[in-house]
């Protein structure tokens, strides 16, 4: 009996190989390594993942290579590789002190971390609808772990719970709506959904747009759309923070990913429909985060409200539905990167020297903190204002891009609530400024040890990072322009 | 076009950051830091005299040019140029930081345990950040100088403020940028429209002052513009953040905030409502003229009853600034010529004003007018110099506040008699707040001991009052030297928002917009 085995394009897929590889490397080398040297994974891990980007970059070459129609290679699979793997590499710098200080240090975080990697860059690549729920599991079911791995911690325990549950059921959804699409589309392939949709003129049946509804549920979920943020707070406070970095700009890197290539390509058709639904959600997340983010002052649930809030101006970008609204995503995917793994970091490096029973969680923390460790306050201010959005760094960069995709689609009133939102937002952001350069800070005892220098460098690298691509985005800009063009040119 | 052939202009507004950079550096040494904020403020004014010393005041069109694509994709380009209309705005600047810096070498040596070095780095930086309003010509590049000027004042403010710093510094940042939102918009909507009628992407003002609008398109940009003016000027009632933020600050920043930041917003109405949005301009004059007139009215009364002196010039200025935003309303060269006069003599009275209130809270440790009585008999020159500053203030002909109020109020009587009766209420008021402060404060009995014994104006504080005053005289008498320069200008602005108005023409592709909006 002859076994044909079809020629494969494994080169599509190099990146996310080599993120595999990695990971199981670091799961054997893990064996090996007595209890002190289990940072030196770490640097293993980075190696993989900086090897993954150069390689992503390498293979981008405008391409439409495939695998087997499930997972493709072209320029919006790779630049969201970037972000996704920009996004790991920051966490793994920061995670050589997080996890020194809180007893994480094992073989298993680092696993996961890069598995769970794998499950984004694959969802970012997936142009099918099967491929998308795979990925997703992947990534999901790394990441409950991840929330729960910090075992002493009931807060960490609680976190995982509830993140698995509700993700489960998320996901419910999602494979739900995709049986609808499939059913009425007879594939699972992107592209065929594409050209079905395209033949149905201007009948749309009832199915079809029922499992779009519940796709754009799942993926609300994952993403921490507004009203499926309910678990976003509670998770990301209790999971251990370097995890809650890397969870906040990989896992919506991926969830975006997958709902720009199902909505905008798939369904793209189908845009006077979902459209509206889109803006609607999107001023919705927007607003509930941003008010929801005012009233907080422990920092990991300030920071998570925020999430919510800038997932929102994320989907102004999608809602707009056009070339310019994806590139707009990308570019800031990737300043959010950035800036939020960043802020965590310096909530990270602050959890060394708090006092208080949640250290480097509460205002009272950061309280004078630009007397004791200057480098890490402007750093934190740096982020802080970039997020609000304020010029000239990137995050201002960003959010003139979405909204400007958006005014560009008839669908001014979202600016006009993002610009709003935005100003809502500065006051707590500004907050942490006011208590770290305007407020003194508490009696300590002993002195200030040095801050970690894989942290410092990666706060530094995240620090340059905001305050170039706002100065000079061109570069980025182009890059994330030829991206979409990958996604809906053609 | 660029008359000196390499990037004069670019190098004045960087230079001030370019410093403030080098301040970080420059180790613990007081006086150094000092010094050198005073050198690199010096430098700045040297290269604005240059600048003023090579404008060609018949030439239309800008100059000093400096222009390249930025971020080419979205069309924004960095450019920057000196006109009629922003050249005395640049020189203002150019003179008050110095002026500012000095100043504060007062206030550092008062607190030696401040940090020096911040309070200098945020300083120039802030320089910078003004100066790059006044001369970019790019709509975004001139939102991010606008929104990024936020960040140095933010700071002086709530770092090195007065008792409710933090209060004052929050709400002016949030309350600047909340009004500055919407502009933002209005922005990129004005770009848009200007893709769909062209097919090219720019924000190049000038290329979009070709840009027809209807006549609702107008209404709607105009009014978010406006309102993002209306929070800087500050015009009543969106001024409440602006007591409070200039009592707060430490008086350099003070002088900053009142002399020239204001005059941002004066600058904003001339630049871009007139010429962009003439026909909502007209249909809006009445209304802020309203606004505008209660401003002087309600600054004048309330800093009739202040006791604080430094609240008191604080609202005077809200009065000075109706007056201000009543002259360009009038939409004529006599409305936007004076008021670009008054925006000098102002900055230089307001300046003088704030800085004779820093000497005398120096002295005698408290702001209260009350503290004070009879000073003329004991500081005899300060009080000269006092006077001298509330008559130009007031605009005493002369001096250099009568020009370019009477100036502002030809051109208001010419659209309305009515607002002008109104507007001069704030000159008859000025006069009465004004001199009720020196009175009670100078002239009369000399009845506290305290105040017998002050020391009258010292060396340094003569260096900085001395060549304000002085120049409170030389544009009295010779108000041509900033009305000259601006001929030009202001014709082909005023010209060119007559050739713009719509108001006749049936719009059809911006006809959605005026439906969605």
């Amino acid at each position: 009996m002859e076994i044909s085995i079809p020629t494969s394009n494994w080169l599509v897929v190099a990146p996310e190989i080599v993120v595999l590889v990695t990971a199981l490397l670091v799961m054997m080398v893990d064996l090996f390594l007595g209890k002190e040297h289990k940072g030196r994974l770490a640097w293993l891990s980075l190696v993989g993942v900086l090897v993954a980007a150069g390689l992503s970059y390498y293979i981008w070459d405008g391409s439409d290579a495939v695998l087997h129609d499930m997972l493709a290679a072209d320029g919006y699979a790779l630049f969201l590789n970037l972000v996704i793997l920009t996004a790991a590499a920051l966490a793994i710098l920061f995670s050589v002190e997080y996890t020194a200080r809180t007893g994480l240090a094992r073989g298993e975080y680092y696993t996961l971390l890069l598995l769970s990697t794998t499950g984004m860059m694959l969802m970012a690549a997936a142009i099918n609808l099967m491929t998308i729920f795979l990925a997703l599991e992947i990534l999901s079911l790394a990441l409950y772990v991840l929330v729960g791995l910090n075992r002493t911690e009931m807060r960490s325990a609680e976190a995982a719970m509830k993140y698995l549950l509700l993700g489960a059921f998320a996901s419910g959804f999602l494979l739900y709506g995709m049986a609808m699409i499939y059913g009425q589309a007879g594939t699972t392939s992107l592209a065929g959904v594409h050209d079905y949709v395209l033949s149905l003129g201007g009948d749309i049946p009832t199915l079809l747009l029922l499992g779009t509804g519940l796709m754009i549920v799942g993926f609300g979920f994952k993403v921490a759309l507004v009203p499926f943020q309910m678990w976003t707070p509670d998770v990301y406070e209790g999971a251990p923070t370097s995890v809650t970095a890397f969870m906040s700009v990989g896992a919506k890197a991926a969830g975006f990913a997958a709902l720009g290539r199902v909505a905008l390509y798939a369904l793209g058709d189908l845009q006077g429909d979902w459209v509206w639904v889109l803006a609607v959600l999107a001023a919705l997340t927007m607003t509930v985060g941003n008010l929801a983010a005012l009233r907080q002052s422990n920092l990991k649930r300030m920071l998570a409200y925020s999430s919510i809030a800038h997932a929102g101006y994320i989907l102004v970008g999608l809602a707009a539905g056009s070339e310019s609204g994806v590139s707009a995503v990308l570019f800031y995917l990737f300043s959010y990167a950035f800036m939020n793994v960043g802020a965590f970091a310096i909530v990270i490096a602050v959890g060394k020297f708090g006092n208080s029973a949640e250290p480097g969680e509460t205002l009272d923390d950061f309280a004078g903190l630009a007397a004791r460790k200057p480098g890490l306050a402007v750093a934190m201010a740096l982020f802080m204002l970039s997020l609000a959005g304020v010029p000239p760094l990137v995050g201002f960069m960003g959010k003139l891009y979405v909204f400007g995709a958006a005014v560009q689609a008839d669908l001014t009133w979202l600016a006009i609530f993002g610009v709003i939102n935005s100003v809502i937002s500065a006051y707590y952001y500004l907050r942490v400024v006011v208590f770290m350069y305007m407020r003194e800070a508490q009696e300590t005892e002993e002195m200030p040890s040095p801050v970690c220098p894989a942290l410092g460098v990666g706060v530094a690298l995240a620090g340059v990072a905001v305050v170039l691509l706002g100065l000079w985005p061109a570069a980025i800009l182009n890059l994330a322009q030829a991206a979409a063009t990958a996604l809906l040119g053609g | 076009m660029n008359q000196v052939g390499f990037p004069l202009l670019s190098i004045l507004i960087f230079l001030p950051l370019a410093g403030a950079l080098v301040t970080l550096f420059l180790g613990k040494n007081r006086t150094f830091i000092k010094v050198w904020a005073l050198v690199v403020s010096l430098a700045g004014l040297a290269l604005a005299c240059v600048v003023w010393g090579l404008f060609d005041y018949d030439q239309p069109g800008m100059q000093f040019v400096d222009r390249f694509a930025w971020i080419e994709p979205f069309g924004i380009s960095y450019f920057v140029a000196v006109d009629g209309i922003n050249l005395w705005m640049l020189l203002l600047t150019a003179f008050l930081s110095p002026v500012a810096v000095l100043v504060s070498w007062k206030f550092l040596d008062n607190q030696p345990e401040i940090d020096a070095r911040g309070f200098v780095f945020f300083l120039l930086a802030l320089e910078t950040g003004v100066l790059g309003v006044f001369a970019a010509l790019d709509l975004i590049l001139f939102y991010v100088f606008w929104e990024a000027m936020l960040v140095p004042a933010y700071f002086l403010i709530g770092k090195w403020g007065g008792e409710r710093r933090v209060y004052a510094t929050l709400k002016f940042f949030l309350y600047t940028m909340a009004g500055s939102a919407l502009m933002l918009v209005a922005i990129i909507v004005l770009a848009v429209l200007n893709y769909q009628d062209t097919g090219v992407l720019t924000f190049d003002l000038l290329a979009l002052y070709d840009l027809p609008l209807a006549f609702w398109a107008q209404v709607w940009l105009f009014l978010a513009f406006v309102l993002a003016f209306a929070v800087k000027a500050p015009i009543w009632p969106l001024h409440t953040w602006q007591p409070d933020a200039y009592v707060e600050s430490p008086t350099p920043v003070t002088i900053l905030l009142a002399a020239v930041l204001s005059k941002m917003a004066i600058y904003g109405l001339i630049r871009f409502c007139l010429p962009l949005f003439p026909d909502a301009f007209e249909t809006f004059q009445p209304w802020i003229w309203l606004l505008a007139i209660v401003g002087i009215l309600y600054g004048s009364l309330i800093a009739l009853v202040q006791r604080d002196m430094k609240r008191l010039v604080a609202y005077s200025s809200l009065a000075h600034m109706g007056m201000l935003v009543a002259g360009v309303m009038a939409a004529n060269s006599q409305g936007i010529q004076g008021a670009l006069v008054q925006t000098v003599s102002h900055g230089l009275t307001v300046t003088a004003l704030f800085v004779f209130v820093g000497m005398l809270e120096a002295r005698r440790g408290t702001r209260q007018i009350e503290a004070f009585g009879g000073l003329w008999k004991s500081i005899p020159l300060v009080g000269t110099l006092v006077l001298t500053a509330i008559l130009a203030s007031i605009g005493l002909p002369g001096l250099s506040g009568f020009p370019g109020e009477f100036t502002m109020l030809v051109g208001i009587f010419q659209e309305s008699p009515a607002a002008a009766a109104f507007a001069t209420l704030s000159i008859v008021l000025g006069a009465w707040y004004m001199l009720d402060l020196f009175r009670k404060a100078f002239a009369g009995p000399l009845e506290r001991p305290e105040n017998r014994s002050l020391p009258d104006l010292r060396r340094r504080e003569a260096m900085v009052v001395l060549p304000l005053v002085a120049l409170m005289f030389v544009f009295g008498i010779l108000p041509n030297l900033i009305i000259r320069p601006t001929d030009t200008a202001v014709t082909d602005l005023l010209t060119l928002a007559e050739e713009r108005r719509v108001v006749l023409i049936e719009p059809s592709s911006t006809q959605h917009l005026a439906d969605g909006k």
